[in-house]
């Protein structure tokens, strides 16, 4: 079954355009805080973090919203593929590690690897259960 | 005003790869955990490369900031563990993630060591 990936919208040319344009609020979104906080080479990079927990939690709460059947069409591709696809980043987070430890900051870059997987799996599991509960309460 | 016009640019560019790239990544896998790593991947090594090479200004706006960082994703990947968790069990999903994460570090790790000896 496919119906409950993001990624797996069909690939019009009409939703690649709604997916890009999602994509840019989402990342002009992370570069506006990412700029509003800042960290240095040998600082935790906490905006980053902060950016990839918040986009993990909505997208559990979107995805029980679009399993429902009740969001619209271009709830997925624009909120889900493209803004928080493009909110969240996996590229930095990465990136982020290597620099630390260049800085030597070895423990940070630690710190870093295992708490953003850690929260993020949180976050996911948390949004799925908020987003299930008010589709519970949206149904009484 | 300009800045936020090449972020624009490379995110818009970079959300549209992702969006055809990663399903048909994920056709040619056994769990649809790999589309998703496929980019993180392919993502974190260019953006390795391109901050070990010391790139500034408008190629970090537009390659760094919006391509790589729309191209790659924390979102899916996450809901892509849970929905491997629900269908293969909790501990196929832990593996799968963890392979998923160390593949990435892996690729930023080399991209950022041969950027820096260039």
């Amino acid at each position: 079954m496919s119906t409950d990936r993001p990624v797996s919208t069909a690939p019009s040319a009409g939703t690649t355009a709604v997916v890009a344009v999602g994509g840019v609020v989402g990342s002009l979104l992370r570069w506006g805080l990412q700029e509003a906080w800042p960290h240095d080479a040998d600082g935790f990079p906490a905006s980053t973090l902060a950016v990839n927990t918040t986009g993990c939690l909505a997208i559990g709460v979107l995805m029980v919203w679009v399993g429902s059947g009740r969001a619209p069409a271009a709830a997925r591709p624009f909120l889900g593929v493209g803004l928080l696809g493009g909110f969240t980043t996996f590229s930095a987070y990465a990136v982020d590690l290597p620099v630390l430890v260049e800085a030597g900051r070895a423990d940070l870059a630690v710190l870093c690897l295992v708490s953003t997987v850690a929260l993020a799996i949180v976050a996911v599991v948390a949004g799925t259960a908020v987003g299930t509960a008010l589709a519970e309460r949206r149904a009484r | 005003m300009i800045d936020a016009l090449w972020v624009s640019l490379g995110a818009g560019a970079g959300a549209a790869a992702r969006f055809h790239l990663a399903p048909w990544a994920a056709r040619h896998t056994a769990d649809p955990i790999w589309g998703t790593t496929a980019v993180n991947v392919i993502g974190s090594l260019v953006l390795g490369f391109a901050v070990g090479l010391g790139v500034g200004g408008a190629v970090s706006l537009a390659l760094g900031v919006g391509f790589c960082g729309a191209f790659t994703t924390w979102s899916t990947l996450s809901h892509d563990a849970l929905t491997t968790a629900g269908r293969r069990g909790v501990r196929r999903a832990a593996v799968v993630l963890t392979l998923s994460v160390l593949s990435g570090v892996a690729a930023a790790v080399l991209g950022h060591l041969v950027g820096a000896r260039i």
